[in-house]
């Protein structure tokens, strides 16, 4: 049983829909992902439903979880304007959506992996529930679910995987073909390299650039975030006391002659006031939900900086074991001591060691550097090609950032605007009441 | 005999104002109306003497000249046109500090134009303080006691809590001072006090010389013997009093919510200046991104300064009038509280009468009759007087009211411009950017 929007956007709008075309053109959040780009040229893809259910889970207890209903459909216009064909639909729990981005994040270290929606639900003012059974907050993860699927279907690599492609279309044995990949290895050296502490002597200055100006966005838009919460906190109060005064002038009519109707119709005047903000911050959600996803993408900008800087690190180590490798081989053919070693030291103290022992010793150091100049050789391209791979996804993501925050912040400003005629609208209405009395 | 114009009342010609009567004080005098500079003699029609001690008002001289339709068109719409009829002007404006070795305070000047007789120039221009302004109420109170004395902004000023020489303090002060001292102009009544043309025209005020003469005659009201009980009021006073105590509590309320929504308001500025201020640091770490941030920050911090604003005119001009007029409601309590006595006097003494009639066949005495005559006129200037109030403080709270709205509503403008204005930027440089990568 699945819902059949009939449109062929992938576009998620809630709230206010009696906005202008241009506003829902800026307001639409999932219009930022570009469309007609790699996989999104073969197919839709919504994430149209949510829907509770329970089971028991690995430890045989009842729990409640919500599902995703997850709809695709070939994106080939329907020819003689019959109906569009009906999609294909799978359900998805967001442990599933987690361990996908977990294999994407150890698969592709290069690429800046698009975050999902929150776990749970932080920066709330306090009206809000922070329950993730909440059916707002599913409502707004599901927009979120939406916008990561779509993300990754635009994004030019990342919309060829094959197990991207089988967690939209093969529901059973999904996971399994993930955990067959095998790269569960890999999540362990990928933590490694996060919180693995460090010191690159040449450090690539873009990247180190990078880091920091992703560190920099993070610190701001959890302010930014945190601070907002408060004022919601704030203009809620300020409108709920207004309604205070619907019920007092309403009171106050009653002992009044020809004052009378004119305050009590202010007064309902005053009561839809004070309920104007209910959705007008339900819609700021949406803006702070914007915001939310680039705070995340931070952190995912942040392990590709810190993976380039594990794999330079471990360039500057092989070339470095390389070079004191050599200068043994030089030491023990000239038979000068510039290298410390333990058994050039014992040799000595204790008497050199006969001719073939050493061209043995020798014949082995050879061997280890032509192993460590492969080595080198082969972490040299790695790094190149990281580094290829990573700055152009990087350009890329910043492209698509600036793009981004631009138009949230337009779609901010519109619905400041949208506040305030609001606002004027309901006082004038006051006003010709006042004036009547 | 029929006037164009109820106000004026007896006019004395180009006397002293020491040698002024009381108006209707005495039959003596000859009545006359006066109306910008026209004259016209009218007589009372009917030929009782009037003997009251107690200054007669506005209402009983018409009745008894038969005019209540002016007096009704008069009070229902007291503000409509009448300039024309308006022949006292009064002002209060120009504060100025006064620092001597003793104290510290603040004057006003008080301006007059006027038309009138009563006084022997047209115009005046003196200096007055707030305790100027208290002698006065006191005197009109004392004078008139039958009649509802406008209120003054409240006296006394918790030092620490308020500014006394703040600019906002010393500014709300004086538009109060304006706003009592013009009603007190509009009142049929009051307005020829001749305590309001001292306080108008002497260079000097010498409250303690006084106008000892005048004085007397407010006082024989306030001796009214208090040992008499009313038995009943009539209905439409206990009407008022219903209303002044229903009218009181809600003003209260609504007080309290305007103090509330203060206080919220200044909360969610204080947030929001923050908010805008993260918008400003922002700017540091971006490049394509700096316009929009930019913009944005300004936005928010034009609202600021709109809600800063609003903020200031609701403790200016919202909060200082409905406190007014609590104090207006207790004043008016307490004529009503006069009223209530004066006809327990004469009640009381009517009994006596009665009893003593029927003991030893007298006469009804002379302050018996004085009593009833006190009584219907009390009753009759204030309902007078309470009509007018009614209608006056309709008018004052429909201009409260609509003032309140008007500010909320410029807040939002002021606002909706400056987002406007920013998405125009934005949407320009769009434009802007995409037709320079076309090209």
């Amino acid at each position: 049983m699945m819902a059949d929007s009939g449109s062929n956007e992938e576009v998620a709008v809630i709230g206010n829909t009696d906005i202008s075309s241009t506003e829902t053109e800026s307001n639409i959040i999932n219009t930022m992902v570009e469309r007609g780009t790699a996989l999104l040229r073969k197919m839709e893809i919504n994430v149209a439903e949510a829907e509770k259910r329970t089971g028991k889970n690995t430890v045989n207890m009842q729990e409640t979880y919500t599902v995703y209903l997850i709809e695709t459909r070939p994106a080939e216009t329907v020819p003689g304007g019959g109906a569009p064909a009906a999609p294909d639909t799978l359900w998805r729990r967001y442990s599933e959506f987690e361990l996908l981005r977990t294999f994407l994040l150890v698969t592709y270290p290069y690429i800046i992996i698009p975050p999902l929606p929150e776990k749970r639900a932080e920066f709330q003012w306090h009206k809000l529930a922070a329950d993730n059974l909440d059916p707002d907050f599913v409502e707004r993860r599901r927009v979120g679910l939406e916008n990561f699927l779509l993300r990754v279907a635009s994004h030019p690599v990342l919309s060829n995987d094959k197990i991207y492609f089988l967690f939209l279309t093969e529901e059973k044995g999904w996971r399994e073909a993930v955990l067959e990949t095998g790269f569960q290895d890999k999540v362990d050296s990928r933590l490694k390299s996060l919180s693995a502490m460090f010191r690159v002597k040449n450090p690539d200055k873009r990247f180190t650039a990078m880091k920091q100006y992703s560190d920099e966005l993070n610190t701001v838009i959890s302010q930014l975030l945190r601070v907002r919460a408060r004022v919601a906190d704030r203009l809620y109060g300020v409108y709920k006391v207004h309604g205070n005064y619907g019920r007092v002038f309403s009171e106050w009519s009653a002992i009044e002659k020809e004052m009378g109707d004119g305050l009590q119709s202010a007064g309902h005047h005053m009561d839809t006031y004070a309920a104007q903000i209910d959705d007008i911050l339900e819609e700021e959600e949406h803006y702070a939900d914007q915001l939310k996803e680039y705070l995340f993408y931070t952190d995912a900008v942040r392990s590709v900086c810190k993976k380039h800087e594990l794999i330079q690190y471990e360039l500057e180590m092989a070339a470095q074991e390389l070079v004191s490798k050599k200068q043994q081989r030089e030491e023990l053919a000239t038979g000068t001591v510039r290298v410390f070693s333990l058994k050039g030291m014992t040799s000595k103290l204790f008497g050199t060691e006969s001719q073939e022992q050493r061209e043995s010793r020798l014949a082995a150091l050879e061997q280890s550097i032509q192993e460590g100049e492969e080595m080198l050789k082969e972490k040299n391209t790695e790094c190149k090609e990281f580094v290829q791979m990573a700055w152009e996804d990087i350009e890329r993501f910043k492209e698509q950032k600036d793009k981004d925050l631009r138009e949230a912040l337009i779609s901010y400003a519109i619905m400041q605007i949208s506040t305030c005629k609001k606002g004027i609208q309901v006082w004038s209405n006051a006003k010709d009441c006042f004036n009547k009395m | 005999m029929s006037v164009g114009a109820p106000r004026a009342l007896a006019s004395s010609g180009q006397k002293p104002i020491t040698e002024i009567l009381h108006p209707l004080s005495a039959a003596e005098e000859p009545l006359s109306v006066t109306v910008g500079g026209d004259k016209q003699e009218v007589g009372l029609t009917n030929g009782t003497p009037v003997e009251t001690s107690s200054p007669a008002s506005t209402s009983s001289l018409f009745n008894r000249l038969q005019l209540d339709d002016d007096l009704e068109a008069d009070v229902r719409d007291p503000y409509a046109d009448s300039t024309e009829m308006r022949d006292l002007f009064v002002t209060v404006d120009d504060p100025k500090k006064h620092v001597s070795t003793m104290e510290t305070y603040i004057t006003y000047r008080v301006s007059t134009k006027t038309s009138r007789v009563e006084f022997d120039l047209p115009e005046y221009c003196v200096r007055r303080r707030y305790q100027d302004f208290d002698w006065l109420r006191i005197k009109l109170e004392d004078s008139q006691p039958t009649h509802l004395i406008p209120p003054l902004p409240e006296k006394f000023v918790m030092k620490g809590v308020v500014d006394r020489f703040s600019e906002e303090f010393v500014e709300t002060r004086m538009k109060a001072l304006d706003k009592f001292l013009k009603r007190v102009a509009d009142h049929p009544v009051l307005s020829f006090n001749p305590h309001l043309n001292a306080f108008l025209t002497a260079k000097d005020l010498n409250k303690r010389q006084g106008l000892a003469l005048l004085s007397k005659v407010g006082e024989s009201v306030k001796h009214v013997a208090g040992g008499y009980k009313l038995r009943a009021r009539p209905a439409e006073f206990c009407a008022m009093g219903e209303y002044l105590d229903t009218f009181n509590q809600k003003l209260g309320t609504i007080d309290r919510i305007a103090q509330r929504i203060l206080k919220e308001q200044s909360e969610y500025l204080t947030e929001l200046r923050e908010y805008g201020g993260v918008y400003s640091s922002w700017v540091g770490s971006e490049d394509e991104l700096r316009r929009p941030l930019e913009g944005v920050a300004g936005c928010v911090t034009t609202s600021c300064g709109g809600l800063e604003d609003l903020g200031d005119n609701m403790t200016l001009d919202f909060l200082p009038v409905l406190r007014e007029y609590v104090l207006y409601l207790e004043s008016i309590k307490n004529v009503l509280r006069k009223r209530d006595q004066s006809q327990a006097e004469y009640e009381g003494r009517l009994e006596a009468a009665i009893l003593r009639k029927q003991e030893d066949r007298t006469p009804m005495p002379l302050e018996v009759e004085k009593c009833q005559d006190k009584v219907e006129c009390f009753n009759a200037d204030l309902k007078a007087d309470w009509e007018r109030w009614q209608s006056n403080k309709r008018h004052d709270f429909k201009q409260l009211l609509t003032g309140m709205a008007d500010r909320n509503i410029n807040s939002y403008e002021k606002s909706q411009a400056a987002w406007e204005s920013l998405i125009t930027l934005l949407q320009d440089k769009q434009t802007e950017d995409k037709t320079s990568e076309t090209n």
